[in-house]
């Protein structure tokens, strides 16, 4: 059947296609796949069929609908999300990440294009390189692609005009200038006619190049094979007492048994005992093996810690400088806390400041104070510890990081580390000698976070004054933090937009956190509307600390007692941004305690809360 | 053709390290093996999806390897309909005593008892009462946050768009147009109360990847996967084995002896056999080069719509 002397060992290429509906892009994938001879029998007996219900081909089969995957995609006529198709041939197989070129989907491409080895840029000869082009190239770049293919399609409906087809080729190089392409390839063909992608064109005599094919088949990428060597630790293998292994996959580089390695963030070193795998140890692994390590030594080593090089070392820093692509429907909050997933480590960080966003069709560069859906920016983050990473340029794997929110769990946003921002390192943590137990026994009870949540007129202040009162009797050191101390001075440069909300309920975590630790028992008295910043404040401090007070009071009654008249200014217009009218108010999930002053008066809620409160503040009677 | 896309590689998948020079098979291992650790330290109570067929094997060989020298910290589960080939069952029994791992087995006994079986009602109605209904009970009863699936994206087009680690409501259901971006190796998995994950590690692999793996590693399948005289009745184009007196014979059916084997296993009544001669893991490989149907063509119940399988995923089909 298959002459295997023939064969070379076959190898996988990973490959994205971008272009727009009209470009043809599903349609040529299609292509690919039918005239590779990868479709099979009973599947062109559907695409048959689907092409008489759906195509837009007349009665000549839509091979667009080959990859064109969900229902409502195919009743729509659009493709709307990342796809995976796959060809092979006795060479090479193929995994084909096919993502639409609308401006609203450049998260899908940025998405496609992480794991891709080469892009596939589709022109419309008869149209040239339109923005999409531009866009298309940049994200590439971005996400580190280094080869590109320019495949100018539709070529029969220019006559197979071999000067403007060179035109279109031109045209690209110059825009590609500024990107780090390694080899840009255009190829004039016909995906609709099968010209130039499997077969070559009899109406092009002129072009000598590769096919679409030919090329897909010859390429070979570079890998993060030549690089230092890096491995995040995936997993800590322990089936006994006496093995202890650190399994994962090598993110750059060649390691040998006896090689000296270092753990990143502890800078502790060893050598390599043994590469253990299940087909036996190895002598040698490479970038993209998944292996188990043993080290000489015993050191302190878990998931998330990274094994690199002594020789050249990747940064390790809390912050850093990185391209940012935001992906959620909600805006990025400069100052909100989001989980950075970066190798196989997961941190708490915020973006400190966006530097500018990119314009990516003409990439102008803006300033801005929040980024929506689907923009692209250099941002500074700062995480709350630090971690070991490498520009993304110079590694792929140890250099990307995404960011996902803490209470929808969504992947929000990806990220390609350009460098270290060395000021982090320069704040050393001081170690002191008067610690919080020292002040606990001073004080006679222990410290406390008390953060009341809820509507404007809601009762917090009411309530946390009354509690307040209680605590300061019974001898016990208090704070209350509340509008009027916290707004009118540490906050006043900050207004009442989303951004502003955020850090102002930063900085007031920050104070709080540093009265607790000064042994005070804090009362915070904030509407704090949003669960995210909140949650934030609560892993400021140690678990059990934090005790979350919501104040639940009906927006009708709030807007009856209306102590301050802000309700009647808001509802006349005079204030914008009010929490319960036009900004949200995002209410507890879990709060430890749950007020209702509708049923209960002020007084009875503070003695109750006293009364729960008591254990926890070890409070004498 | 100058292309034959079975073609198998050439070299066994662990001789050759991923590097520049891996071959497909050896890359395709060491994407797996990264996902399903990932899986196993992001996840409180994962466990394995094991329905006995070739793509389970694979994907509990992989397993193995990715813990060795510890095995792998999950059990597997089966969800069994009752309607087995016999020969899936001893083997599955026979797997889990040769790894020594936990196996944990479930079935619809109500349903059975009511008399839900693959003849009165249509297959749709019974797969979702015997499989989806039980496999969902099954992840309740264990509060397992996450479950490794074989499913491969080249076997049907809704499994073409679906993510690595794909999140499930607490129904169970899945929503095709509220996925997670899945970016590079950085897997999301965080989970809001009462969600769960699918985790796909086979997602890259197409069936050829699946048969090339098997004979480069020998790991061992059902021997239903090889032909062999077998009891069988033609209904319409296709063979459906006669594997217990259970099977209701239509007026003039006599159960003959063919030389058949399967591309894919599932409840006996629900697929086809076809006619073959490959008795041998080579010959089957050779017979797949030459195939020209796609291996879902013997699945019965994909077949009421294009569609089909996009309905059963969002309510909660694996």
């Amino acid at each position: 059947m298959h002459d295997m002397t023939a064969l070379e060992p076959r190898t996988l290429l990973r490959l994205l296609t971008c272009g727009s509906v009209d470009d043809g892009k599903s349609t040529l994938i299609g292509r690919l796949l039918f005239d590779t001879d990868n479709i099979p029998d009973d599947q062109r007996a559907s695409l048959e069929r689907d092409s008489r219900k759906f195509g837009t081909d007349g009665a000549n089969i839509d091979y667009a609908l080959l990859v064109d995957g969900l229902e409502a995609e195919r009743e729509q006529g659009i493709t709307i999300d990342v796809a995976y198709r796959f060809m092979a041939t006795p060479r090479r197989k193929f995994i084909i990440a096919d993502t639409p070129g609308h401006e609203q989907y450049t998260r899908n491409m940025a998405t496609g294009a992480s794991t891709a080895q080469l892009a596939i840029l589709l022109v419309d000869a008869s149209q040239g390189l339109l923005t999409q082009t531009r866009r298309h190239a940049f994200i590439a770049d971005l996400l580190g692609i280094r080869h590109v293919v320019l495949a100018v399609n539709k070529i029969d409906l220019i006559g197979h005009d071999q000067a403007r087809f060179e035109a279109i080729a031109r045209d690209f190089a110059t825009l590609a200038t500024r990107f780090h392409f390694q080899t840009i390839t255009a190829i004039p063909l016909s995906a609709r006619h099968g010209d130039n992608v499997v077969h070559r064109s009899e109406a092009m005599p002129w072009y000598q190049g590769p096919t679409l094919l030919d090329h897909l088949e010859a390429i070979e990428p570079a890998t993060a094979q030549t690089g230092p060597f890096r491995f995040p630790v995936q997993w800590v293998s322990r089936p006994d007492a006496d093995f202890r292994g650190y399994a994962g996959t090598v993110a750059g580089g060649v390691i040998r048994p006896g090689d000296a390695v270092v753990v990143a963030a502890s800078g502790r070193t060893s050598t390599i005992a043994r590469i253990v795998t299940a087909d036996g140890d190895r002598e040698v692994a490479n970038a993209g093996d998944a292996i188990t390590l043993t080290l000489a030594d015993e050191l302190d080593i878990s998931r998330g810690d990274v094994l690199a090089t002594p020789d050249t070392r990747p940064d390790v820093a809390a912050q850093f400088a990185a391209d940012l692509v935001w992906m959620s429907a909600a805006p990025l909050l400069p100052g909100r806390p989001y989980v950075v997933r970066i190798g196989t480590a997961s941190v708490s960080g915020v973006v400190s400041k966006i530097r500018h966003k990119v314009n990516v069709n003409n990439f102008d560069e803006l300033a801005a104070d929040q980024l929506t859906l689907n923009e692209v920016a250099l941002v500074n983050l700062a995480l709350a510890a630090p971690v070991a990473f490498d520009a993304y340029q110079d590694n792929r794997r140890t250099g990307a990081f995404i960011l996902i929110d803490r209470v929808t769990n969504e992947t929000v946003a990806a990220g390609m580390i350009r460098h270290a921002l060395r000021r982090a390192s320069n704040i050393h943590t001081q170690a002191l000698t008067i610690d919080r137990a020292a002040r606990e026994a001073r004080n006679g009870h222990r410290p406390a976070i008390l953060w009341f949540t809820g509507l404007s007129g809601s009762g917090k202040s009411t309530i946390a004054n009354l509690l307040e009162t209680r605590l300061h009797l019974l001898g016990a050191h208090t704070y209350l933090l509340d509008g009027d101390n916290i707004r009118h001075g540490l906050n006043r440069d900050l207004g009442f937009t989303d951004a502003d909300r955020v850090e102002n309920i930063r900085r007031v975590g920050e104070v709080a956190k540093l009265f607790a630790d000064a042994g005070t028992i804090v009362l915070v008295s904030f509407i704090s509307p949003f669960r995210a910043e909140r949650q934030m404040a609560r892993e400021l401090v140690e678990p059990g600390l934090f005790h979350e007070v919501f104040v639940d009071t009906p927006i009708e009654i709030c807007r009856q007692r209306d102590p301050k008249g802000l309700y009647r200014k808001a509802d006349a217009g005079q204030i914008r941004n009010f929490t319960g009218i036009d900004s949200p108010y995002e209410p507890p999930e879990a709060p430890e305690f749950h007020l209702k002053t509708d049923t209960t008066d002020a007084e009875t809620l503070a003695d109750h809360l006293l009364a729960s409160l008591r254990p926890a503040l070890g409070l004498q009677t | 053709m100058r292309i034959t896309p079975s073609a198998p590689s050439s070299t066994a998948a662990s001789s050759a390290a991923p590097g520049p020079n891996a071959t497909d098979l050896a890359a395709l291992e060491a994407e797996s093996i990264e996902i399903i650790r990932e899986a196993a330290a992001g996840f409180r109570n994962p466990v394995m999806l094991y329905s006995i067929g070739k793509d389970s094997s694979v994907m509990l060989h992989l397993a193995m390897k990715a813990f060795f020298p510890g095995k792998p910290p999950f059990p597997l589960l089966h969800v069994d309909t009752g309607w087995k080939f016999r020969e899936m069952i001893s083997f599955r029994d026979e797997t889990a005593r040769r790894l020594g791992l936990e196996l944990i087995v479930r079935t619809n006994a109500e349903a059975a008892a009511r008399g839900i079986n693959p003849f009165d009602q249509t297959a749709s109605t019974y797969t979702t009462i015997m499989k989806t209904e039980t496999l969902k009970a099954a992840l309740d009863e264990f509060g397992f946050d996450a479950a490794f699936g074989g499913a491969r994206r080249d076997e049907e087009k809704s499994r073409a768009k679906e993510r690595i680690f794909s999140v499930r409501t607490a129904a169970h259901g899945w929503d095709p147009k509220a996925q997670r971006p899945e970016l590079w190796t950085l897997f999301n998995t965080r989970l809001a109360p009462g969600q769960s994950m699918r985790v796909f590690p086979l997602s890259n692999w197409t069936e050829a990847d699946i048969w090339n793996y098997i004979a480069a590693e020998a790991i061992p399948v059902v021997p239903l996967y090889f032909a062999k005289p077998r009891p069988v009745v033609q209904r319409g184009t296709q063979w459906i084995m006669v594997d217990d007196d259970r099977l209701p014979l239509r007026p003039g059916e006599v159960p003959e002896l063919r030389s058949v084997r399967f591309r894919t296993l599932g409840c006996y009544p629900l697929t086809a056999a076809v006619e073959s001669t490959a008795a041998t893991l080579d010959a089957v490989i050779a017979e797949m080069g030459a195939s020209r149907l796609s291996e879902r063509q013997g699945r019965l119940i994909d077949h009421d719509d294009s569609a089909a399988m996009e309905k059963k995923k969002r309510e909660g089909y694996f």
